[in-house]
Order: structure tokens, then C-alpha cells, then sequence
């Protein structure tokens, strides 16, 4: 390509745009709609995962003996307990400990129920809080511990308790958050594809002459081809920088009043603006040139054949 | 004749050897062409409506692929030619149409630097040989003014301008003077006789019984798809 060859490209590209005024617009706001779309979900992908990653971190099983099991019994289920090799900690909380923690838990309206139940009346067994050195194998560590009470008697553990369930749902619901939203995406873009391609065919018909004169003088097909793609993926950037703006203030916004402690109710914390914002814009900014970018090839493609 | 794709100082500028053409309608535009048309020739291409001469003349700038046989332009054996390569060949051929083909909003001066432009040629270049082909076609003064502000043998010559304005080696021109009052066709021919005196084969399809008889040039008459006569400054040889 020559010296002053892409800046008439540009020229003609940015021109096609102004002369389809309402096509421009249409398959404008149809990218910007579905970039907004998926930059929600993606924000809120993030965000789940972020939270996932937490909460999984949290998971611990929680080893409760039977009420009464003597010390020398519980001294060598804890050396037991560590020498699995999963196990990253074993911390002891005695039934005392325990009780304190109920009370807290409970607040002002245990005071009744749990009057008098310290020392010798104290109606709760010891337990052990044992961290799993990776989270996802925290099922391993409960069963080989569960394994620890065979060909014992009495059995020491009275119950092994990990947050299993709850892992397993919120995975699900972040997967439905993940995919749901790929779809729908999805969808919207290929829209929004048909939408520039229409633009752009229309720019062509507009041009079909200039076209064929263009072929007759002996113009290479590239040459031919570079305004529509320009204008392509001026189309898909536009459609991008809208939705990219409404995001990013959105957010930023949401990251001021979350920190007012609103959210902290549901131990959710929210990444940071400046992290999210740069992966939101990227990503927002690539797709919306490549909707558009696929949008002008699949008109020009027909165009060219003669 | 060699690996067959260019051949290089040859003095035949147009090559047929065989041509056959049938569209897929089932018509068969051409039946066996055979024809050789040397450097700086003037040609006439006449015959009836429909017998061909359009698909002829198609062929020679690879509007149109032939069914069977070979075509050489050139230099350019167009059979073996890629779809990419078609765009290097047209910049050896200047197109002229029976209705010029400008385009309406740009001014003259553009319409003929904008053949320059598309084949990438240095700006400095566009310039200065758009205003040589303008003087050339007598066009000069109108270089700002629009086609539609021109007369009928005036956008001709545009469109001539155009044609000739990246120097090609030939110039095939459809019924150039088919839409032209005699005087008009008479400048309009004059013109492309200066133009083939200055290096350019001519092949020109044409219905003007005087021009051909009284320009006296080569004639090829195309009837059902053949050739049926070919003569050096032959006569037209139709009443029409």
C-alpha cells in the first residue's frame, strides 16, 4: 500500500458512516446493546468468581466429638487428624470454647437458654476446625477422618460437618450466571453482525458503479475492500465506547455506595474499580471491532466476485 | 510460446486462439474465434445485434471467461491468470462504454485522477498526467465542472481521458459514438485516431456505417459467433 493510500481509505470509510445517518445509528445501538448486556454479565461473572473464590476458601470441616471423651483420646485423634496429608491445620476448640461461640451467635435472646450451662453442666462435646490444604479436597479430608472412628468404642465423632451443599449450589447458580449470559450475548451479537453486514451492503449499492469502474481501471480487490472495513470497525467502536461509558460510571458508582457497607451484609465485597475496569474495557473494545470487522467482510464478500 | 502466462516482447497485443462461449442459458455467444491483433492496430469490430461482439469485447478485458479456448492480452494468458492477478492485466487495457460511465458527483479532473488513484499511483504523478490527458481530449477549462454540466461528446471524451490516463496498450471501446450526433462521433473518432498514432491498439465495436467506411481501418465482422470476414481497411459492409 502506498504513502497516501490509507489515509483516502479513512476518508472514504468515515464518509460512508455520515451518508447512512439511520443505518449508522441502527447498528450502532444494536452493538452498544449487546456489548451492555454482556459487560453486565461479565462484570457479574467477575464478581461471582471473585466471591466463589472466597467463599471456597472459607470451607473447613468442622470434626464434633461425642460429649465426654477423654483427654488421651482426643490427644491422638489430633495427631491422627494431622497426619493426613490434605490437612493443612487442626485447631482444638473445647466445649467451652464452643459454648462462648454459641452465645455470640445466639446473642441477647440466649441469655435464658444458656444460663448456668458452664463447667460441669456444659451439654456440648469438644471439636476440631481442620483446614484442607486445597479446598476442593476438603470431601477427601472429611471421609478419611470419618475413617478414624472405625473399630473404635465408643465412637469419639459424633458428627463431621463441611459446607458441601452450599459449595456445590453456588457453582450451579455461577454457571447459569456464566452461560445464560454467553447465550444471550451470543445472540445479540450475531444481530448485530446482520445489522453492519446490512449497513454496509447498502453503502456498496450506493457505490455499486464507482465499483465496477474501480474493477475496470484495475483496482486490486484489498484496495476495494478497505473502506468498507474501516467503516466496519468504526461502526463496532462506536457501538462500544457507548456501552463501555455506561459501564464503567455504573460501576464506579456501585463501588461508592458498597463501600458504605450495604453489601458487606452478604460478605460479598466487590472488586476493585480499576482492575475490573481495564479487563471490561479491553474486552468490550475487541469485541465490538470484531463484530463489526465480520460484519463489512460478509458484504464485501459478494461484492467482489467478477 | 514458453511457461505460457506472459510472454514478453511479444508484438501481439490480443490473442485468441479457439474461443468458444456458451452462457449458461444455453447461448452460444461465440462458436471458434481465431484472431491475432498486433501492437498499435486499429480495429472495427461490426456485425449484427446478438451475433457477439459484445461477448468479444467482454472477453478481451476478462469481463467474461471463455468456455473453451485461449485468450492472451498482452501477454497475459488469462485462462492461467488468478483471480487476484485480474486487476494487474485491466491496467493494460482502457474500457470505453457507449454511455462514458463517469461518476455523477465527481468533478471531471476526479473522474480521471481517480483511475490513477485506485491503481495507487504517486500523488505528484496523479497530478501532473491527469492535466497532460485533460489537454490532450481538449478538456482542460472544464477540469472543476460536473458531467452532468457537459455535452454527450464531451463526457466521451472523459471517459476517453480516463481510458487512456494509465497509459495502457489498448483500448477496447464498446459503440463508443453510439449515443452521438455524427459531428460529435466525428471528434470523438478523430480523437481515438490520435490515439492510436501516439503507441495504443484500438478495438472498437461499432454500429457507424460512415465512420468505418470512411475511416478506413482494419474490420472484423462477427456474425452467429464466428468470424465470417477480416480485412485490412476493409468496408463495413452492413445496411443499416
Amino acid at each position: 500500500m502506498k504513502i497516501n493510500t490509507p489515509s483516502r481509505h479513512m476518508r472514504e470509510g468515515v464518509r460512508n458512516i455520515v451518508r447512512n445517518g439511520w443505518m449508522t445509528f441502527a447498528s450502532v445501538s444494536s452493538i452498544a446493546i449487546s456489548l451492555f448486556i454482556l459487560g453486565v454479565f461479565v462484570l457479574l461473572t467477575l464478581n461471582v468468581n471473585d466471591w466463589a473464590d472466597q467463599v471456597e476458601n472459607r470451607v473447613e470441616v468442622k470434626v464434633y466429638l461425642e460429649v465426654g471423651v477423654p483427654q488421651e483420646q482426643v490427644d491422638s485423634l489430633e495427631a491422627d487428624m494431622k497426619a493426613i496429608p490434605e490437612v493443612k491445620s487442626v485447631t482444638f476448640v473445647s466445649k467451652e470454647e464452643g459454648l462462648v461461640y454459641l452465645r455470640q451467635q445466639l446473642g441477647e435472646n440466649s441469655k435464658d437458654l444458656l444460663e448456668g450451662l458452664d463447667g460441669e453442666d456444659n451439654p456440648l462435646g469438644d471439636a476440631f476446625t481442620v483446614e484442607a490444604k486445597d479446598p476442593r479436597s476438603v470431601s477427601v479430608v472429611a471421609d478419611k477422618i470419618g475413617a478414624l472412628n472405625l473399630g473404635k468404642d465408643p465412637k469419639p465423632i459424633d458428627k463431621i460437618d463441611y459446607g458441601k451443599e452450599t459449595v456445590k449450589k453456588m457453582f450451579k447458580i455461577m454457571d447459569i450466571i456464566r452461560w445464560g449470559g454467553f447465550g444471550i450475548v451470543l445472540l445479540l451479537s450475531l444481530s448485530a453482525v446482520f445489522l453492519i453486514a446490512n449497513t454496509i451492503k447498502i453503502t456498496i449499492l450506493a457505490r455499486r458503479k464507482e465499483i465496477s469502474i474501480m474493477k475496470l481501471v484495475g483496482a486490486t480487490n484489498s484496495f476495494i475492500r478497505w473502506p468498507f472495513f474501516i467503516e466496519g470497525a468504526l461502526l463496532g467502536l462506536i457501538g462500544s465506547l457507548i456501552p463501555i461509558a455506561l459501564l464503567l460510571i455504573g460501576y464506579w458508582n456501585l463501588v461508592q455506595v458498597a463501600d458504605a457497607d450495604t453489601l458487606d451484609l452478604f460478605m460479598i465485597q466487590l472488586k476493585p474499580f480499576g482492575e475490573i475496569g481495564l479487563t471490561l474495557t479491553v474486552l468490550l473494545l475487541c469485541i465490538g471491532m470484531f463484530i463489526g470487522v465480520w460484519g463489512s467482510l460478509l458484504s464485501v464478500r459478494k461484492f467482489l466476485r467478477v | 510460446m514458453d511457461k505460457g502466462y506472459v510472454r514478453k516482447g511479444c508484438d501481439i497485443v490480443i490473442e485468441m486462439q479457439d474461443v468458444w462461449k456458451t452462457y449458461s442459458n444455453g447461448t452460444h455467444a461465440l462458436r471458434g474465434i481465431d484472431i491475432k491483433v498486433d501492437r498499435n492496430e486499429f480495429v472495427y469490430v461490426v456485425g449484427p445485434s446478438g451475433a457477439g461482439k459484445s461477448t468479444f469485447m467482454k472477453l478481451m478485458y476478462r469481463e467474461e471467461k471463455p468456455t473453451k479456448g485461449q485468450i492472451f492480452v498482452n501477454g497475459f494468458n488469462l485462462e492461467k491468470l488468478k483471480q487476484r492477478k485480474i486487476p494487474y492485466v485491466r491496467r493494460n487495457i482502457g474500457v470505453i462504454f457507449q454511455d462514458y460511465r463517469l461518476l455523477p458527483k465527481l468533478t471531471i479532473y476526479e473522474n480521471v485522477s481517480f483511475a490513477m488513484e485506485v491503481i495507487e499511483a504517486p500523488k505528484k504523478h496523479i497530478r501532473k498526467r491527469t492535466m497532460e490527458v485533460l489537454e490532450l481530449v481538449r478538456l482542460k477549462d472544464k477540469a472543476l465542472s460536473l458531467p452532468s454540466q457537459l455535452s454527450g461528446g464531451e463526457q466521451q471524451r472523459v471517459a476517453i481521458a480516463r481510458a487512456i490516463v494509465n497509459n495502457p496498450a489498448v483500448i477496447i471501446a464498446d459503440e463508443p459514438t453510439g449515443n452521438l450526433d455524427p459531428e460529435t462521433s466525428w471528434g470523438i473518432m478523430k480523437l481515438m485516431e490520435e490515439i492510436n498514432f501516439r503507441g495504443t491498439t484500438i478495438v472498437m465495436a461499432t454500429h457507424n456505417k460512415e465512420i468505418v467506411n470512411t475511416m478506413r481501418k482494419r474490420v472484423i465482422a462477427i456474425e452467429r459467433g464466428t468470424i465470417v470476414r477480416d480485412e485490412l481497411r476493409g468496408e463495413y459492409g452492413y445496411e443499416d
